[in-house]
Formats: structure tokens, sequence, C-alpha cells
């Protein structure tokens, strides 16, 4: 078994190379073979394969009773995820756009979430709820959302966003191996799709055979002594992207990659700013409320003597996401948007 | 229907009243002069079920430790019905670490994995979990079944359609059951559908439907054997709705000012009727009702004695039981 720790993710040893959505599935379907309890329903998940590719092929491989096409009912098929989970299966089960939420959050947080503290532990709800987040190719502002923080506010589920083939794989499988509801939330702009403008790190070295990334490790995907960028998902990329960018006028950026919000890896931040002395995050969630509040409160709380400089944040500036082009990379965290963040946190 | 049968199904009504007044007693007991709903011995919301026994006996009646019951936020009758621990129940409504959640849940939280019984105190979202459960029984090869219930106020909501709808799809091993109490809290049934039964909304999704009119419990019974046995054999889900009874308020508290149906409830209470019926057809007499009640008595005492005996969680617990540890 290859136990990914903190340090050694994405440079695992080279390998064939996977598309995160591939690496997802390929997680999927070696749980699915090495335990009969575990399968997939949702919308579209059989034939279609996952609008996102997330299940292509699961159903080839192992027919209809365990890659279950459901009716558009969110509320129906999730909570029917919690039922099974309750009396010990391992649901994997799809919402599609993580946008949808809102027609199905009471089963998610009402009862996926709580079930296990209610029964003072009595009864455990296995099972792993995955969507697709995030924007940046115009589909407006019911399709384009992250919402993260938002899970992660409500007590009682995981939460974990991959940035890449590797992680994707890891984390899923922990994810289906944990006792506790794991809400998985991949990026289309990090899948590989073909028909979506990807990311050159959508498609990477992927571990054969078993492969676990532990819920609640982060991961310094560069290290750096000048700044620390605190970030996860797609956003990880463009941070990266920058970071080799000012890497040529002599600013060195150290790259956090979150990949678990809950639990999240307060330990790794605190390190890191600890080393640099100033902390940047970047979330392409709602800036109010949410993450990138969280991560330098928590900073602020443990030891604001850290930082040298006053905390900054690159997030959506609480507004939903536009759909005209221009409008839609305004508010998303792109790389030029960091790349001035950072540059203003260095010469503060 | 046989004797035995009879007894047995008044035996659990007697149970379940004898439970709920006692409750009612206890819940009352220290809130006074004036009414402090977080005061006392048992705190918060309190949703008695007297008047509803019908239903849960007759239903239950059918089951067996392995099925599955997925009641409301008014659970106390069904989860008597099931066989619930009636001491860790007890402890949990109480709120003390021997309860059923370890005092995290409370009366509308009841979770018990020997039983498979659950509730919610969301309005019909206690249906999409009882579809899964019958999935995972599907899955499993076994002929075990899941009981939703709700109330009619319920079968409104958009979860009680989905859930049919799945179930019907899958034929699943489900038994939709609507406890038709008149009231969602002080709205009735007239204001809230123009449906005159719920049960025949289940033709929308292909399933049969039947109402139960007048709250006996043997035809409860009668109903809930056919479509308990239907979901036993692999056939599908079917819904019951029975015209049932709320005795009291909507919660313990509630003055009942809207209630335009008050002066002809006593009437309609189901407790005496079935008890005179028992006697009427010599299955019951006057020693026989003293001994179920003494029984009924002490067995409910012994239950609170259990709870009120058992800690109050340590605050220092308060966070425990959030995750699962691995």
């Amino acid at each position: 078994m290859t136990l990914t720790d903190a340090s050694a993710s994405s440079s695992a040893p080279a390998q064939r190379k996977l598309s995160t959505a591939k690496a997802m599935v390929e997680a999927i379907a070696q749980e699915m073979e090495r335990d009969e309890d575990v399968f997939v329903l949702g919308e579209d998940v059989g034939a279609y394969g996952g609008i996102f590719s997330s299940t292509t092929g699961l159903l080839e491989k192992f027919g209809p009773r365990r890659v279950l096409d459901t009716p558009i009912s969110e509320t129906a098929f999730i909570g029917a995820a919690i039922g099974a989970a309750v009396e010990g299966l391992r649901p994997i089960v799809e919402l599609m756009f993580v946008d949808f939420f809102g027609v199905c959050m009471d089963q998610i947080y009402n009862h996926m979430a709580k079930i296990h503290f209610e029964s003072g532990g009595n009864v455990k709800v296995p099972m792993v709820l995955t969507a697709a987040v995030g924007g940046g190719y115009s589909d407006g502002a019911q399709h384009s959302q992250c919402l993260w923080g938002t899970f992660a506010h409500l007590p009682g589920m995981k939460v974990v966003a991959p940035s890449n083939p590797a992680d994707a794989k890891g984390l899923m499988t922990a994810a289906i191996r944990d006792d506790n509801p794991v809400v998985y939330l991949f990026h289309k702009g990090v899948m590989g799709l073909p028909w979506m403008a990807k990311n050159r790190r959508s498609i990477g070295p992927v571990p054969d055979g078993d492969h676990v990334v532990p819920i609640g490790k982060a991961n310094i995907v560069r290290p750096g002594s000048d700044v620390t960028v605190v970030t996860l998902s797609l956003s990880v990329h463009h941070s990266l992207d920058v970071a080799e960018e000012l890497a040529q006028q002599g600013i060195d950026c150290e790259v956090v990659d979150l990949r678990s919000v809950v639990p999240l890896d307060t330990d790794t931040i605190l390190e890191s700013v600890g080393r640099t002395g100033r902390l940047l995050v970047v979330d392409e969630d709602y800036l109010s409320f949410g993450l990138s509040g969280e991560i330098i409160a928590r900073v602020a709380e443990r030891d604001p003597g850290l930082l040298r400089a006053p905390a900054a944040r690159v997030a959506v500036p609480d507004v939903p996401i536009p759909y005209a082009r221009p409008l839609e990379y305004a508010v998303l965290p792109t790389p030029d948007r960091i790349r001035r963040a950072v540059l203003d946190l260095v010469n503060a | 229907m046989e004797p035995d049968g009879r007894l047995g199904l008044y035996r659990m009504m007697v149970l379940i009243r004898t439970y709920e007044e006692t409750i009612l007693r206890e819940y009352h007991a220290d809130k006074k002069p004036v009414f402090d709903i977080g005061a006392g011995l048992i705190p918060g919301e309190m949703h008695l079920s007297a008047g509803q026994e019908p239903v849960a006996a007759g239903v239950c009646a059918h089951l067996t430790a392995d099925d599955a019951v997925t009641a409301t936020h008014r659970p106390h009758h069904f989860a008597i019905a099931h066989g619930v621990d009636l001491d860790r129940m007890t402890a949990e409504i109480f709120g003390r670490v021997d309860g059923l959640g370890r005092g995290r849940g409370g009366h509308m939280h009841l979770f018990d994995p020997a039983t498979h019984f659950s509730c919610s105190g969301i309005i019909a979202e206690g249906y999409p979990p009882a579809v899964g459960q019958a999935l995972a029984f599907q899955r499993r090869g076994t002929d075990r079944v899941a009981v939703a219930v709700t109330g009619e106020g319920a079968a409104n909501q958009g979860a009680f359609h989905e859930a049919l709808n799945l179930a019907s799809l899958w034929k699943l091993p489900v038994v939709f059951v609507v406890e038709d109490n008149d009231w969602g809290i002080s709205v009735p049934r007239s204001a809230s559908t123009c449906v005159t039964s719920n049960a025949l909304r289940a033709a929308g999704y292909g399933i049969p439907g039947q109402r139960v009119e007048d709250n006996s419990v043997e035809a409860v019974h009668a109903v809930a054997g056919e479509a308990i046995a239907r979901a036993r054999a692999g056939e599908g889900p079917s819904l019951i709705e029975v015209h049932t009874l709320r005795l009291w308020g909507h919660f313990e508290g509630d003055a009942q000012g809207y209630r335009s149906d008050l002066e002809g409830v006593p009437g309609r209470d189901p407790l005496p009727t079935y008890e005179k019926e028992l006697r009427a057809a010599g299955v019951l007499d006057d020693a026989a009702v003293s001994s179920i009640a003494e029984q009924a008595r002490d067995r409910v005492e012994a239950a609170i004695a259990f709870a009120k005996r058992s800690p109050e969680p340590d605050p220092a617990t308060a966070l425990d039981f959030v995750f699962a540890q691995a």
C-alpha cells in the first residue's frame, strides 16, 4: 500500500499518467472490487458515465446492480444512500453539481451529518457524497459555485477537494473507507475533461494499486520562504503558476494544498506561516464567512506574531458567479489577482 | 382475529398510552408555576402520540427487530410498538448518559440500531432514508421491510413524493404509513390539500394505497398485514393512510385555541372503544383490564426510574461523537 504523507503526494514515483477523472474512477472501481458493499448511485452515473466522467466505465464493469442511475430526485436518492449506509452498505452518491445542494440539503446536513452524533455514536453513516464544483467556463450563477465552506460550516461531515489525479485517487479511497460521511468535491477544471480547457496538471502520475491520501493532511506542493499561499482544488494550479513566474523575480512562494477542508490541517498552515511570515489564502468560494476567514482566524488565534504583514485573501467577492466571460474572470481567483496579492504582501 | 392477537394489540396500546401519560406527568411536574419549556427533568419540546396508538400497534405487530421503522417527530408510539428498549429510550428523553443517544438526540431523535429504529424532527425527511434501508435489505436478498411513517401534513412535502417514486421504481420493500390526525400543528388537512385521502396519491406512483377511516387497530392490522406481506414477497411498496386522532396538543403547552373539533375528541379515543369491543367479545374482563394496566404501569415506572437514576452527561464530553473514530 502506498500511504502518501503530507509532503509526498504529487511526487509519487514516475509511472503511467491519468486524468483526475480517471484516477477518481480507478479508486472507486478498486474499492468496488475489494468490497461488495460499495456501490454508486446518482443521476447519469450509468451509461453516461457521469456528466464530468466521474463514473465512466463503472456500469460496464460492475453492472446495474452496483451502478444505479436515479431519477432527478436528489432528496430521495441521497436520503436512500443515507439509509443504505446506516444499514452497513458503503454508497458513493453523486450530486452532479454542488449548486444543487439546496434541493436536498436537509438530507445532507440534518440526516447524513447528524445521525452519528444524535445516536451517541451508535449509528455510523459511511458514505461518500460527490459533487462537481467551480466555474471558469460561463456556466452561470447556478452551476459554478464551490460552496465547500457551507458544508464545512455544518458539523458532522468531512469535506475534501483534490487538486490533482494522484490525490483524487488517494482521497477517494480514503473517503470510501472512512466510517464518516465524506463530501468529495471535484473541480471541473482539474478533471482533465476533453471538452473543457485543461489545466496542464490535470493529467498526471497516479500510483497503481492501493493508494490512500489520509483525510486531514495538507500538502506543501511547492516549498518557499517569502509567502505562504494556502489554497485548494483548481486554485492550487493558478497559485503554482504564479509562484513559478514570481520565482524569476526572486519572490519565493510556498504553496500549501489543503486537500481537506474538514478536518483542516491547521498545523501545516502554522508551520508554513512560521517560516514565511506572510499569508495569502486563495479560495474559489465566497469571501465572507468562509474558508479564507477561517484560516486567517486560526493563525491569528494561535499566534498573530507569526505574521510580518497583514494576512490577505483572494476569493469570490460575495457576488453570484456572473455569466459573461469578462465578468466571471473579474471575480474568480485568477492568476492575475493572485499575483497582485502576493506582490502587495511582499511589498507591504 | 384470534383472541391472543387482539389481546396483544390491546396490551400494546395500553402500554403506549401509559407511557405517554407518565411522560406527560414528568414533563409538567417541574415546569410550574409558569410554564417554562426549557425547565425541568424533561426539557425541550414534547410531542405525545395519545390517540394514535392503533397505527403503531397495528403496523408493528407484523414486524420483527430485523425490520426498520422510521418515525416522525412524534415517535414514541412507534418506538414502543417496534420494541425499542424502553429504559434507554426514556433515559434519552430525560437527556441522560444511558439514553439511546447518550443524551445527544432527545425525544425527536431516537436511534436504536438493535431494532433499526430511527426518527426525524423534519417533516417527511424520514422517508428517503427508509427507502435506503429497504434498498439495503433488497440488495442483501432478505425479506426484511422498512416502514416509513409521516403525518398527513408531510404528504405535501417533496421528500414524500420523491421517496414514493423511487421506492416504486426500484420495487423496494417499503410500507409508507401516513398518520392523518387532521392537524398539521394548527392547520387542518382541508387547508393544506384538496386531495381527500393521501392513499389516493399512491396511484400517482403506481403502488397500492389504502385508507383506514376509523382509527381501528384491527383494521390497521389487517391493511398493514397485506402491505407488509407484499413487501416481504418482493412485490414492492404500498401506502397506508390511517385516519387517526391527535388526542392532545401538537406539543405539550399547546393551548389548541385553533382547534374546532375538540368537543368530539374524547368520544373518539380509540382505547376505551377497543376495550369495550374486547369486553363485548369476551376477550377482556375487569381482572384482565386491571392486570394489563398494572403491568404497563410497572414497566413504565421502571423505565422512568432507570432514566432518573442515570447521570446527566459530563459537559466535558459535549464535543464527542461528531465523527466516528477510525
